[in-house]
């Protein structure tokens, strides 16, 4: 077992523990972003003024009005960016833009005295517009090649010859919708000036590095001379990876032109309007099968809805095509990427970071198939798992097959799943307006950022001369509990109760280069820093401690705060201990490090071995549906989760629990719309509010969800024995779009296929299950041949060498 | 909603009794209760998450019943008596829901946890012993983006078992003394 895995006994990792916060959250003490600007005196506020237009160019822009309503103090534009007019990473973000490229883009931000006076500014700037035509939806997109960024393709084997050669050959188009973050907490910022020039900014971001890099380059600083603090996030999800950026560089620049502090809040307007998405994605494949089932090739194009600009397009892409084989054997692969450029926000993570979409592909093409098979799509499904010694399309060998198959027999054994398949089919054939299906989907996902470089992590302990221990780390806190799982993992490692051990906000003064608090790599990276600072302490302090009792350091331990070693009954306190080691000169704190060993990836080429351990989880939920309506009800879930060794029980099941209702409320409520029309309001999101966008409420809660942690699941070479949780658990959802489509294909005839949209909301499996009915076929349905190839790449699109790699390969070189 | 009218109106004084304490501050008329909580009494406890009535993180009890305070204007909560979370227990002396969840681990990020905690204190009160159904219908108008709601059903029946276990042992304490 290696150093990193090994659990002591009695270890304060595994224990079942509240929220680090709790105590705060529920006296409505804990303290976000916003609530600091009403605790700072001469805050000014800052308001966007927003294009009406999806695509237009600006032709002229008058502020001198706004300055004429009485509280406005000043109009940012373009003229008063004294470094890099971008927002993002990419240069393709302008953040005082000359062309408008989705409708609600801000064109230039004002400050006032108040919110109020900001907003009226905002009214009176006079902005004249040149409109130009706009791309919409990924139909369009795709007609028009509207595309940006690298075509990537995983490939393995000759898949047109596997199709050739196949028993069963099938073509089909798959469309899925995005989806809205909605963290409860709207993006803010709270920007101030130091005496000496110095910029401090409270962001309510996942990634305060990179914030901290634009907020520099946007105001043509140094990164030392910009400090980012992120104190917790209202939920996070992915939509504040890369979105604050620019809000956070706003609000820094009124600060350093006025001298006062700004708060930069998006009302939820304008967050809704303005800030990116999970991405939409629509797939071309053609899938060949043996007589028995098993999966012989598969051809796919996925093209991504990107909106505006790439910011995290092409990684997304590139975890999309690294899960379209979720957890099956495909022997011939050759699946092609695209992002496609539309006049809509710039989509960007969420959960899942593309694997959602990559393999809601392969899930729908096995749902579609397995009644043209004459398989049950359960039995399609299981016979096509991994096992080990086999590898995946981009190359990484599989070595926990028995994972998925384990979960799957004990979702099937605690789910009762014979005795209740037999109970629907009996419930079908008694009830003519309503039918019911048990659906049951694998997980596998990839753990680490595809990208290598970002798999580091720094931190920073200290221990004071009484004992108490502050831990500094990389991540931030978005309500996962990662400040949870740090406490636990830093008290198991310096052996003491968790009371001496304290968090300290996330900021990049005390822990540098921090990678996104993102990947559900949070606890992984971040535990293996917290970890190496807390044994470089210890094996200080194991020394002083050696020489007091008078054994070798080798032996001392440290054990609920008590100081023992064997070969001697004689004990130390572990104040005493500290006490005594700073009076001997002993350095008391750690800067921490870890980066994951083993990790190699190629982007140009779309082979490695990118993740560390893949997550596995089963999921079987039954479903009930409404002939007349469409309504659908969940009426029980069974899920088990690998998450290795727990580091925290409780923590991980609300991942669990709330990934899977996040994952549903994506594949069965949440329905963004924009005015696709010719009209004015063409490029306006038409879902821009909690009252047209449907979330989740409890109502829509499973009304049984079982949820139980795999067992004997040690992960070698991860911090304590763990694994990750954050993304895996929403994918866990796809078994409910599968329960809808066997739902509705129950109203037809035996071996019936439907084509179901995504989102399902109760209005597509209405039209679903009519079709199912009355047997009527409609274009895009699987169809037997292989039909059009999909999609090849563009040869002359750009080739996508990050320049993560390109350092590495120079490094390689020299 | 688009409004046009960019003249400031004329400012008013607002007097508001918040957990047990007056406070006045001028204000613009058509200041929001949640505005006005947070920004001009620094009570941030009160969160704004949706601003139109559909999330309930911004929910404080008038008068003992739980509002939207982001659909409501300061001026009219003049003269009712407002309680907000802060309002429901402290750190050292929780009250039932608050220390409910807590036990029931019934929040992840804590945004929307304020809301649910005034709205479940107003409905214990009304309804002390709540089934499950009961429980999950009382929360069914606030959004939690977080944790899928187990916990938090789990939470409800919890905070009313608190406190009847509270109400139980004061009364017994006041028997015996």
């Amino acid at each position: 077992m290696s150093r990193l895995s090994q659990r002591p006994d009695d270890a304060v990792v595994g224990r079942a523990l509240r929220h680090e916060s709790a105590d705060l959250h529920v006296t409505g003490r804990a303290l976000y972003t916003d609530d600091l600007h009403p605790r700072t005196k001469d805050v000014l506020h800052a308001w966007p003024v927003q294009a009406p237009h999806a695509h237009a160019l600006v032709t002229d822009l008058r502020v001198a009005p706004a300055l004429e309503v009485p509280g406005v103090v000043r109009v940012l534009t373009a003229q008063d960016v004294p470094g890099t007019n971008d927002g993002g990473i990419k240069g393709d973000e302008p953040l005082f833009p000359s062309e408008v490229c989705f409708h609600g883009q801000a064109v230039c931000w004002v400050l006032g005295e108040t919110a109020e006076a900001a907003r009226r500014g905002a009214l009176a700037v006079e902005v004249d517009y040149d409109a130009l035509p706009s791309t919409l939806t990924l139909a369009e997109a795709i007609a028009a090649e509207s595309f940006q960024g690298a075509q990537p393709t995983v490939q393995r084997g000759d898949a047109p010859s596997a199709l050739e050669r196949a028993a069963h050959v099938f073509h089909g188009e798959t469309e899925m919708a995005g989806q809205e973050h909605f963290y409860l907490e709207t993006n803010a910022a709270l920007a101030r000036v130091e005496d000496d020039g110095r910029v401090f900014v409270e962001s309510s971001t996942q990634h305060p590095t990179e914030t901290q890099e634009i907020v520099a380059h946007v105001l043509g600083l140094q990164s030392h001379e910009v400090t980012v603090q992120c104190l917790r996030m209202g939920g996070g999800f992915g939509g504040k990876e890369m979105q604050p950026h620019a809000y956070a560089a706003v609000a820094a620049l009124g600060a350093r032109l006025t001298g006062r502090p700004v708060r930069l809040r998006l009302n939820r307007t304008h967050d809704l309007t303005m800030t990116g998405k999970r991405h939409g994605f629509h797939a071309r494949w053609r899938v060949g099968f043996d007589d028995e089932g098993h999966l012989l090739a598969l051809e796919a194009t996925l093209t991504s809805d990107g909106g505006w600009s790439l910011d995290l397009s092409e990684p997304v892409l590139a975890r999309a095509l690294c899960h379209v084989d979720n957890a099956y054997w495909i022997p011939d692969v050759r699946l092609t990427g695209r992002v496609a450029r539309t006049h809509k926000t710039s989509q960007t993570a969420f959960r899942g970071f593309g694997g959602p979409q990559g393999m809601l592909v392969i899930e729908d093409v096995l749902g579609r198939c397995a009644p043209l098979l004459g398989i049950e799509p359960h039995e399609l499904r299981r016979r096509n798992f991994y096992v080990d010694g086999q590898t995946t399309p981009y190359g990484q060998v599989i070595t926990q097959a028995d994972r998925v198959r384990r979960a799957w027999d004990q979702v099937a054994t605690d789910g009762d799943l014979d005795r209740r398949r037999a109970e629907v089919a009996e419930f079908n054939s008694t009830h003519e307006h309503a039918r019911r299906a048990i659906a049951v989907t694998p997980v596998k996902f990839g753990i680490s950022f595809n990208l290598t470089a970002f798999n580091q992590a720094g931190a920073l302990v200290h221990v004071y001369k009484d004992g108490s221990v502050l831990v500094t780390h990389g991540g931030t806190e978005m309500g996962q509990g990662l400040h949870t799982k740090m406490l636990q993992v830093a008290a198991t490692t310096l052996g003491v109760p968790l009371q001496l051990v304290r968090l300290a906000p996330t900021r990049t003064d005390k822990v540098p280069n921090t990678s996104a608090t993102a990947a559900s790599s949070g606890a992984d990276l971040n535990g293996g820093a917290v970890k190496d600072a807390c044994e470089q302490i210890l094996d200080r302090l194991a020394q002083v401690a050696g020489e007091r009792l008078q054994v070798p350091a080798a032996a001392v331990r440290v054990v609920d705060g008590v100081v023992v070693a064997e070969g001697t009954d004689e004990t130390l306190s572990w104040a005493e201990l500290v006490h005594t080691a700073y009076f001997a000169r002993t350095q008391l704190f750690a800067a921490g490090y870890y980066r994951t060993e083993g990790l190699h990836w190629d982007s140009s080429v779309m082979q490695g071995s990118p993740f560390k351990y893949f997550a596995h989880g089963v999921a079987a939920t039954e479903v009930e549906v409404d002939a007349f309506t469409g309504a659908h009800r969940t009426l029980r879930v069974d899920i088990v989760h690998d998450v290795g060794d727990s580091l925290s029980p409780l923590v991980d099941v609300g991942q669990i629990e709330g990934g899977f209702v996040q994952g549903a409320g994506w594949l069965t409520l949440e329905d963004l719309r924009w005015d696709t029309g010719d009209g004015a309001g063409r490029g306006r999101l038409a879902t821009a509010s909690a009252s047209t966008y449907k979330l989740p409420s409890i109502a829509d809660l499973p009304e049984v969800l079982n949820v139980t942690l795999l067992s004997r699941a040690h992960e070698e070479g991860a911090v304590y024995g763990s694994k990750a949780v954050g993304e895996p658990p929403l994918m866990l959802a796809l078994s409910v779009r599968e329960a809808l489509r066997q739902a509705c294909a129950a109203f037809g005839a035996s071996g019936t296929s439907v084509d179901l949209p995504s989102p399902a909301t109760p209005e597509a499996v209405f039209w679903a299950l009519q079709e199912a009915r009355t047997g009527a076929r409609a274009q895009g349905h699987v169809d037997p041949g292989a039909g059009p190839t999909p999609a090849l790449p563009d040869p002359d699109a750009p080739e996508r060498r990050p320049e993560s790699e390109v350092a590495v390969d120079d490094l390689a070189g020299a | 909603m688009t409004d046009t009218d960019q003249t400031a109106p004329a400012l008013v004084d607002v007097t508001l009794r918040v957990n047990g304490v007056e406070h006045t501050r001028t204000v613009e008329p058509r200041r929001l209760l949640s505005d006005f909580l947070r920004h001009d009494l620094r009570l941030t406890g009160t969160h704004v998450g949706c601003e139109h009535g559909v999330c309930g993180a911004c929910t404080v009890l008038v008068d003992g019943d739980p509002m939207r305070s982001c659909l409501m204007f300061a001026v009219s909560a003049q003269e009712h008596e407002l309680t907000t979370v802060e309002g429901l227990g402290t750190q050292e002396a929780m009250g039932p829901v608050q220390q409910a969840f807590v036990e029931c681990h019934g929040l992840q990020c804590g945004f929307c946890t304020p809301g649910f905690v005034t709205t479940i204190s107003a409905f214990i009160e009304e309804n002390p012993d709540p089934t499950l159904e009961e429980a999950r219908e009382a929360i069914s108008g606030n959004l939690c983006r977080c944790t899928g709601y187990q916990n938090i059903c789990k939470a409800v029946v919890r905070a009313a078992e608190i406190r009847r276990e509270r109400s139980t042992s004061s009364t017994e304490a006041g028997e015996r003394a």
